[in-house]
């Protein structure tokens, strides 16, 4: 086990103490003793700063299938891990000061943060496909449980249980198209799997295994149309949200793509796919964004919008692969600006979702329409605020300013493209980002100013606001910090995390000796994408200030033309489906059932003896048929029409008598004196028996004919003739009675055959067919003996 | 309420004897000619019922005190042993041995465990017969 492993499993060991911490140390708010976690596993992947060369590490699993828990740390893994670590550390402190001591279950709390962020490291670090879908399904689990955090809100259990389907929906597929990547590579590891690229992307379940995949991360990483999980997972407490729904589970589906990159890139299904679908998730979110009053809501659709940011810039990133080498490689730039807002992302939403939690712990309320001029209140939380706000509408000097510039960049570059039929569609893609990026900027201009400016409506907040303790305020500060470093100095960034990241995502174009020379640059002249963000800016500032008269567009679309109404409706239509289809099924009739099982039965044999062929109607074995046997059956015949046609009962009974006495006619007629005997006397027995019941039964009608019936017995009648017939025409081997017709007298010193076979050469059977009679014969005592009599019945007297 | 019942109840005296006779020669032919313990199990449990038909339950009772639950058990442990010997001495579970041996007044005859194992199945067959009868008869 290497300190990689180590650093994975901490956060699992550490969630097992919680509750004897929790417990022994109760003067202590738990948060403080959990700190430390990932404060360590921060400093530990600080180390691989810059790193050269990808380290891998195996422990075997399961060694005969093929999984180990094998553990990579290239560029991509680090980024994630230090984000995981660092956003993880400061999470931890805000919600020391968040969550109060007296009033949560803190041990439930933490123990469901530590699941969630060593189950997330575990999805970045693992190498091997299966343990990656593990811990995937771990972060769905402890995420579903962090969201339901205060279970006793109806909105929390929704939310959770919405996030659980959706994300386990596209869990679930993403294994499929997993073990499908295995179908053709013969591997679950993600190295091995590159280096057979070429024979994933020529292979007929390509296509296939590219959706059920981006599936699993569309679904995790809340792109159209599965985003709607997302708003109503902000039921959960705000540093939950901080965590997991800005910074590092939704990114887990875009860890997927980027990781996934050399095996799929290059191709047309990947790059429309990605691309399109983060466009439109790019678009609609930011769209939705303007709308919403509550703070929560709006950072919920921003971050929906700046995933699909991403997701479009791997999408246009892929592309690059087509092109042989980095020099003059146009659209490494994609892919750079891609890891580069992830960086941003994590740190201005952070940031931001802790000043929307701080506003909602100091004032009671995160709905925007009773806030207002809280800027001389909470001086430091509004500059914090200004910062975040900044950086994710794009303006300078902060560091979403040259993200966003990126992304112009790249976008301008993918409609420049000339294939995947991107001559038609190109111009759409700046278009669209570009229209985007305009409600990106009202929405972020409608957080801070609604939030600080304005009038102070002291009436109508629940609480008196001041401003926040300096504990709950370290963390944003310091995401706010970053926000502004990176801003200024975004190369202290390049060479030691983007170009290693970069390293990861796009291999193939690495001749040996090759380095990608990123640089960032502030000011890169008048370009077109400056004029476009100068645009943005301007019509930005005319939608903020006529969003009301413009607002009325959102009342356009009826009502119940929502996302979420049609997932609504379908839980409740499947549900209602579901009972419609067991009320019909399951009536408790018997007589219902057997009609189901009779008609399996004739579909199943009737077809396998159509469609299988082993049907041979002809009668070579059969022997001659003697007037005396036709005799027989003709009567027996008439015996049992007789039995089935009758209306009383004891003309049913006596002929079913007759059928048996026939039968053992019949055992006489070929030689089987055994049976006849045997026959006649168990015959006589069951008639007994049968008139005994007949005593006590009911004087119920009898059912009138029904034609349905009389055309299933005659189908299982026709199929079971059939069957026999063929059965006896189709002897594939000889019978082995010949060894029991030479050996009964020298082996078991009998001559009847039939009683040497029951009690010497088959005897186990025998005996276990008297130990049946013997339990039958107890049954029946049992049942007469011992009646118990029904509670119900003894209460009714 | 039995009064008119002389005829039967005299025939049954007679006729009892011979069925018994009759099933217990089927039980012992079962090896050589039709026959063994099933059927000569169902037979003597026959000639049982008839007893009850022509009496009543408490006079076969005390005629026959034997509690049919038992016998039924006492076959199946038979039938059981029978199985089992053969393992104590290595062979296969339901080994059956054979022999010739000269016996007073029967002469030579042919012996085999397999006898011993249709024992068993005899008494199972009249326990499980007479119990399931003597429990529906009693029941009201």
């Amino acid at each position: 086990m290497s300190f990689v492993h180590l650093a994975i499993l901490l956060p699992f060991m550490m969630a097992i103490l919680v509750p004897f911490l929790y417990r022994y140390l109760k003067r202590i708010h738990t948060g403080w003793l959990i700190l430390p976690v990932p404060v360590l596993i921060f400093v530990y992947f600080l180390q691989f700063l810059g790193l050269k060369k990808p380290l891998q590490e195996t422990i075997p699993w399961v060694p005969s299938l093929g999984i180990n828990f094998s553990v990579v740390i290239d560029g991509l893994s680090m980024l994630f891990a230090l984000l995981i670590s660092g956003i993880g550390a400061l999470v931890v402190l805000y919600s020391i000061y968040y969550l109060s001591k007296k009033h949560e279950d803190l041990r439930s709390f933490y123990i469901y943060l530590l699941l969630f962020m060593g189950a997330m490291l575990g999805v970045v670090l693992s190498d091997n496909l299966l343990v990656l879908y593990t811990f995937w399904e771990l972060t769905s689990i402890s995420s579903f449980l962090l969201i339901a955090y205060w279970h006793k809100r109806e909105s929390s259990l929704y939310g959770a249980q919405k996030s659980m389907i959706i994300t386990v929906f596209g869990g679930l597929s993403m294994l499929a198209g997993f073990l499908l990547l295995y179908n053709m590579t013969g591997t679950f590891s993600v190295r091995e799997i590159i280096a057979q690229a070429d024979i994933v992307t020529q292979h007929e379940l390509f296509t296939a295994a590219v959706i059920f995949i981006l599936l699993g991360a569309f679904t995790k990483s809340a792109q159209f149309p599965f985003y709607i999980w997302l708003p109503d997972a902000m039921a959960a407490p705000t540093p939950v949200s901080a965590y997991l729904h800005s910074a590092t589970m939704v990114k887990a589906g875009i860890y997927l793509v980027a990781r996934l990159t050399p095996v799929f890139a290059g191709t047309a299904e990947w790059f429309w796919l990605v691309s399109g679908f983060g466009l439109i998730t790019l678009f609609w979110g930011s769209f939705q964004a303007v709308k919403q009053t509550d703070l929560k809501g709006i950072l919920a659709f921003s971050t929906v919008s700046q995933l699909g940011l991403i997701m479009s810039l791997f999408g246009v990133g892929s592309a690059s692969v087509l092109f042989d080498s980095i020099q003059d490689n146009l659209y490494v730039i994609a892919t750079t600006a891609a890891i580069f807002h992830l960086i941003n992302h994590a740190t201005f939403k952070g940031s931001l979702f802790m000043v929307v939690g701080i506003v909602d712990h100091e004032t009671g309320t995160r709905d925007i329409r009773k806030l207002g001029g809280l800027m001389a209140l909470m001086p430091i939380t509004f500059t914090v605020a200004l910062i975040g706000a900044g950086s994710m509408a794009g303006l300078p000097p902060f560091n979403g300013f040259l993200s966003k510039e990126m992304f112009f960049t790249g976008m301008i570059r993918a409609a420049e493209l000339n294939f995947f039929s991107m001559e038609t569609w190109g111009l759409l893609f700046p278009f669209l980002a570009w229209l985007a990026s305009i409600f990106t900027f009202i929405y972020s201009t409608i957080l801070v100013l609604r939030t600080f400016t304005g009038k102070l409506k002291l009436s109508e907040l629940p609480k008196k606001p001041h401003e926040a303790p300096i504990g709950m305020l370290l963390s944003p500060i310091i995401l706010a910090v970053l926000v502004v470093l990176f801003g200024f100095v975004p190369n202290l960034l390049s060479y030691s995390i983007i170009k290693p990241a970069l390293e990861a995502v796009l291999p193939s174009l690495l001749a040996t000796g090759d380095t990608f020379k990123v640089k960032i640059y502030f000011w890169h002249g008048f370009t077109i994408e400056l004029f476009m963000t100068i645009a943005v800016i301007s019509l930005g500032i005319l939608g903020y200030v006529t969003v009301k008269k413009w607002s009325k567009i959102y009342n356009v679309l009826p009502k119940n033309f929502t996302l979420n109404h049609v997932y609504n409706a379908g839980i409740v239509n499947i549900e209602k489906g579901a009972a419609m289809v067991m009320n019909r099924l399951m009536t408790g009739s018997l007589r219902q059932y057997l009609t189901y099982i009779f008609l399996f039965f004739i579909t199943a044999l009737g077809l396998a003896l159509i469609l299988l062929r082993p049907m041979a109607i002809d009668f070579i074995n059969a022997g001659n048929i003697e007037l005396f046997e036709l005799v027989l059956a003709f009567v027996l015949i008439g015996a049992a029409i007789t039995t089935i046609v009758t209306k009383s009962r004891l003309t049913a009974i006596i002929s079913l008598g007759t059928v048996g006495y026939l039968v053992s006619l019949f055992f006489v007629l070929f030689r089987a004196p055994d049976l006849a005997l045997t026959q006649l006397i168990v015959e006589t027995i069951s008639v007994a028996l049968f008139l005994l019941c007949f005593r006590y039964l009911p004087n119920l009608q009898r059912e009138a004919f029904k034609l349905n019936r009389l055309l299933i017995s005659v189908g299982v009648g026709v199929v079971v003739t059939v069957m026999a017939i063929s059965a006896d025409a189709t002897r594939l081997l000889e019978p082995i009675s010949q060894y029991y017709v030479a050996n009964t007298y020298e082996e078991a010193a009998g001559k009847n055959m039939v009683n040497v076979i029951l009690v010497d050469f088959r005897g186990v059977d025998t005996l276990f067919e008297i130990t049946v009679l013997g339990i039958a014969a107890l049954g029946i005592f049992a049942m007469i003996t011992l009646r118990v009599v029904r509670r119900d019945k003894v209460e009714g007297k | 309420m039995k009064a008119n019942n002389i005829i039967l109840q005299t025939i049954t005296k007679v006729v009892v004897f011979i069925i018994i006779t009759f099933s217990i020669y089927l039980f012992f032919a079962g090896h050589y000619y039709p026959g063994g313990g099933f059927i000569g199990g169902l037979m003597t449990a026959s000639a049982l019922v008839l007893l009850l038909l022509a009496y009543d339950m408490e006079t076969v009772k005390r005629v026959i005190p034997a509690d049919f639950k038992i016998v039924t058990a006492v076959g199946l442990l038979i039938a059981v042993i029978t199985g089992v010997g053969p393992m104590l001495s290595g062979l296969p579970f339901l080994t059956h041995a054979h022999d010739y041996v000269e016996l007073p007044l029967l002469g030579k005859s042919g012996l085999t465990t397999a006898m011993l194992f249709d024992l068993g199945v005899y008494l199972v067959v009249i326990g499980i017969t007479m119990t399931i009868i003597q429990t529906i008869g009693e029941s009201d």
